[in-house]
């Protein structure tokens, strides 16, 4: 087997120096009946090209969105990912490190962390940043069970503009708790106004910005209205990309951003692993969960970074720590941390504003097909579309034809009054033939 | 062994490096994309007019900054890792080429059911894997890391508990377990009762009877143990929580030492997380992305957290809706579907070492582990007689009277060219040294390993503390001021230190 180095001649002097016979004397603490005297019913060893194989086999099995007109988002965008990235990635000394448990021979993965947090902190408007979360969906609700230990109040008002997906992450998460989740209805039209809502039990506001279906907002008033009654807003943002055309969430006096970063370095990868950004105000800092890394120095003097305030983590804290999270998304948070040194400040936004031109047009071709009809006033790459058939079945009928057109709603809102409406994405991935095969896709099944 | 020299130490090739925001300007950019005129946005009120504050740099910029920084590294590529529970061990490239196939690394996880149904067959692929391995009838894929694993775990069992219309507030936890356990059963809402570990470093089964009522609604505990020992009244003690009521929560952190010789299905496991970035080798990469599927018991499935794949008579499928099948469901732990990249690089490596593989994966790295006990004897002698699983666990009696530290004799290793153990955990061990070498390593490697380790412990038994406490002097950095961090907490770069 290519990845064990011991021969049997090693098992054998090996067995001899331990002073046993046989390597079944090493397991004489498991129950006698428990031991399996061969091999499970599984297939045995196979070598890299038959594996190769079997897993080509799988993928040619899906439609690849690289190969297709796609416009698909809600909550996971395809970005283009400079070479670079995947190769600084898979360097031995990142892609196969451990957590940073011993500072100074892991400087490497501690510096690009602090730049992280910074980058993050930066993008998002606020003061500080953890070493990232899971995913935008865990890192929304850990926002909120935060919001609940800096607060103190029991009560979470959720935006029905934000994605169903986080939101049901928020009810598990807290479904054992004390805590309580009022979700707004379905917010297609960009319209509620949660400010009536806040009371003086309320933890914290949540709400998406551009919303599931695409809205953007000024989230300034209900900032303000949060603050007057003590509340905290918690700021999720689904597509990171828009914070370069857009006012950031800090501008906007958000207390918490939780996002997902997929859209910077990491791959779609059929939903995970992404990675999950959270930020904050410097004074939230010691509610925040999941791993921070700190600037120090050496005996000698020497800048020097470590992981740090670990006496809110479960390591030490325990049944007392902000979170139970140990493993977060360290490599997805270095692809991030390398896509966006490599865009910059220019970078950065002339993506954004790529994004959003290319996602005007479309938006206005979509307009103008019969049938169809544009929800979205602002928006900044992702649209909603009121279709005069179930999208459902337009989807399916337009990826037989190889076009993965966008998410019916009716996916993530199953039971709401919403088939007919479509969340269509546009990126900078997406062609100008991409744009006519959609247009005359729709046209024709919406005849 | 010590003849073999296992550093250079040479720091010619080792460049200092600043932060990307110390070399940085506006005007450079390592990507060339067209500008868009934004004069019609539909962007409302909240149109960007100030910058971000981001630095720029050319593409050869970044690719030395991140070669350099790597350079300050350790990683098991460059050499054994021996972190105890860690399960530091080869990731093999195939799983990354495989991950990145079109049609795989690019799907978008919202696709239409008809469009990836290799995806699926995939993930139920890789589901009927883990739960053959395990001998347990279902498993929940989503979790996306060992501790969401456990959260996945527990929840299932208070939900199993609340539709049998018991309210039980307690979750029994050996102190020698990890940190997530006790944090996960407090987020759940359970109060977490600590169980002693007997003087064969096993759980105290006296004290754990003791605890058992009908307050009680399980019991979390690590098999293998974080004693590097197997549990051997595991079979007890599932009996016992049984017949109380509860349900035997297993931590599968430690299962690279039983894959495929022992199920944990067979010793009456109610669930049990897997970590595939342990046992089934995806890389951890600086600290995640993990992967945490959790396998359950009849008992236990129906409260499976959603989605989850099922195959018809019409392919492959995706339950994501709360109703159905699904109605008792815990509900949803994370976004889409689970770890799907992690799934890809786990299954290749189970398929590359098939079955009989996988039996040799736990009974190689036993077997490393015992014989590096065995080679230490005379030095060091682990905490508890007997044979170990796939780590061993040393206390720090060897240094008694030395003035050397565990954490002092954990850095001297760094000069020796080792990344250290896992040190002072578990808790219930004195100055703990928790050291897992795993199967990947050759006899050479484990010797060489073996040498350093004697080596050392006899350099602090002749009295030669001082050369511990400056250790490490030929690493990237000596060792830094953790209190400083904690104390004068500086999180971020800010532009005013540019003055």
């Amino acid at each position: 087997m290519r990845y064990l180095p011991l021969t049997d001649n090693d098992r054998t002097d090996m067995l001899a120096t331990i002073g046993v016979d046989s390597v079944d004397e090493l397991f004489v603490d498991v129950p006698a009946d428990a031991r399996l005297d061969g091999p499970v019913d599984l297939p045995g060893h196979a070598g890299e090209l038959a594996v190769e194989r079997a897993f080509r086999e799988m993928a040619a099995r899906n439609l690849a969105p690289s190969s297709a007109p796609s416009f698909l988002g809600a909550g996971a965008y395809r970005h283009h990912v400079p070479a670079t990235v995947d190769h600084l990635i898979q360097r031995s000394e990142f892609l196969t490190a451990y957590t940073p448990y011993q500072p100074e021979i892991s400087q490497g993965t501690l510096q690009t962390l602090f730049e992280f947090q910074t980058q993050v902190a930066l993008i998002t408007g606020m003061e500080v940043a953890n070493a990232s979360m899971y995913d935008g969906a865990t890192s929304t609700a850990e926002a909120v069970m935060m919001a609940h230990r800096l607060t103190r109040r029991g009560k979470s008002l959720v935006s029905g503009g934000l994605h169903p997906h986080y939101r049901a992450v928020i009810e598990t998460m807290t479904r054992f708790t004390d805590l309580t989740v009022a979700a707004a209805p379905a917010d297609r039209s960009g319209v509620e106004d949660l400010a009536p809502l806040i009371d003086a039990d309320t933890a914290c506001v949540v709400v998406q910005n551009p919303t599931l279906f695409g809205h953007v907002a000024d989230l300034r008033p209900l900032a303000a209205a949060c603050h007057d009654k003590g509340a905290l807003l918690v700021v999720a943002v689904t597509e990171v990309v828009s914070l370069g055309a857009m006012l950031s969430p800090g501008d906007m006096g958000a207390d918490i951003v939780a996002a997902e970063g997929q859209s910077l370095g990491v791959a779609l990868s059929f939903g995970g692993p992404h990675v999950g950004l959270m930020a904050t105000r410097k004074k939230f800092v010691r509610q925040l969960p999941g791993r921070l890394c700190g600037e120090t120095v050496d005996v000698d003097g020497r800048r020097g970074y470590v992981l740090t305030m670990s006496a809110r983590e479960q390591h030490i804290r325990r049944e007392k720590a902000t979170s139970n999270i140990c493993t977060n998304s360290g490599l997805c948070a270095l692809a991030f941390t390398i896509h966006l040194s490599l865009l910059g400040e220019a970078g950065f936004r002339r993506l954004a504003r790529l994004n959003h031109t290319r996602a005007i047009a479309v938006a206005d071709r979509l307009a103008a097909v019969a049938g169809i009809d544009v929800i979205n006033d602002t928006f900044f790459n992702e649209v909603t579309v009121a279709l005069s058939k179930p999208a459902a079945a337009v989807t399916e009928h337009l990826a037989e034809q190889g076009i993965l057109c966008g998410v019916p709603v009716s996916r993530l809102l199953p039971g709401e009054d919403c088939q007919n409406l479509l969340l269509v994405a546009v990126t900078e991935m997406v062609t100008d033939q991409d744009i006519d095969r959609l247009i005359d896709g729709l046209t024709e099944a919406l005849r | 062994m010590t003849g073999i020299p296992t550093h250079s130490g040479h720091r010619g090739l080792n460049m200092e490096e600043p932060l990307l925001f110390e070399q940085g300007s506006a005007d450079r950019c390592g990507v060339d994309l067209p500008d868009a005129d934004m004069s019609d946005h539909r962007l409302g009120a909240v149109a960007r007019a100030d910058a971000v504050g981001l630095p720029g740099l050319a593409e050869p910029e970044v690719i030395r900054h991140y070669v350099r920084l790597s350079r300050m590294n350790y990683a098991i590529d460059s050499g054994l890792y021996p972190l105890g529970s860690c399960t530091m061990k080869h990731n093999p490239r195939l799983n990354e080429r495989l991950a990145r196939l079109e049609g795989l690394g690019d799907l978008h996880p919202l696709q239409p059911e008809s469009t990836v149904q290799g995806a699926l067959e995939l993930i139920d692929n890789l589901a009927h894997w883990l739960k053959t391995l395990t001998g347990m009838p279902a498993v929940a894929m989503s979790p996306a890391a060992g501790a969401h694993g456990e959260l996945c775990g527990i929840m299932t069992i208070r939900a199993a508990h609340q539709a049998k219309g018991a309210a039980r507030g307690r979750v029994l936890v050996p102190e020698s377990a990890h940190g997530t356990n006790p944090a996960t059963a407090a987020m759940c809402g359970y109060k977490v009762d600590a169980v002693p570990n007997n003087n064969r470093g096993r759980i105290d089964l006296a004290a754990f009877e003791a605890k058992l009522d009908d307050d009680v609604a399980g019991i979390m505990l690590t098999n293998p143990s974080t004693c590097g020992l197997f549990e051997s009244d595991v079979r007890r003690v599932a009996d016992m929580i049984h017949a109380a009521g509860g349900y035997f929560y297993c931590d599968g952190a430690n299962f690279n030492a039983i894959v495929g010789k022992v199920r944990p299905g067979d010793l009456g496991v109610d669930c049990m997380h897997i970590n595939l970035h342990k046992t089934f080798s995806t890389p951890h990469g600086g600290g995640g992305p993990g992967s945490g599927p959790v396998v359950l018991s009849e008992a236990l499935a129906p409260f499976a957290p959603i989605p989850y794949v099922t195959h018809g008579a019409d392919g492959f499928a995706l339950v994501e809706a709360a109703a159905g099948d699904a109605a008792e469901t815990i509900g949803r732990l994370k976004g889409f579907h689970g770890q799907m990249g992690m799934f890809i690089r786990a299954l290749a490596y189970m398929m590359s070492h098939g079955s009989d593989g996988l039996r040799q994966v736990a009974e190689d790295s036993v077997l490393s582990a015992n014989y590096m006990v065995a080679c230490l004897s005379g030095v060091m002698a682990p905490a508890y007689e007997g044979p170990c699983m796939h780590e061993a666990l040393f206390d720090d009696d060897f240094l008694k009277g030395t003035d050397v530290s565990t954490l002092d004799f954990a850095k001297a290793m760094i000069d020796e060219g080792f990344h250290p153990m896992t040190i002072y955990f578990p808790l219930i061990v004195h100055g703990a040294m928790l050291v897992e070498p795993t199967e990947t390593e050759s006899r050479q490697s484990l010797d060489q390993f073996i040498g350093v380790m004697r080596h050392l412990a006899e350099k602090a038994q002749s009295g030669e503390a001082e050369a511990f406490h400056a250790a490490p002097v030929l690493a990237p950095r000596r060792r830094l001021d953790e209190t400083h961090a904690a104390r004068h907490p500086r999180l971020r770069w800010t532009p005013e230190e540019e003055a």
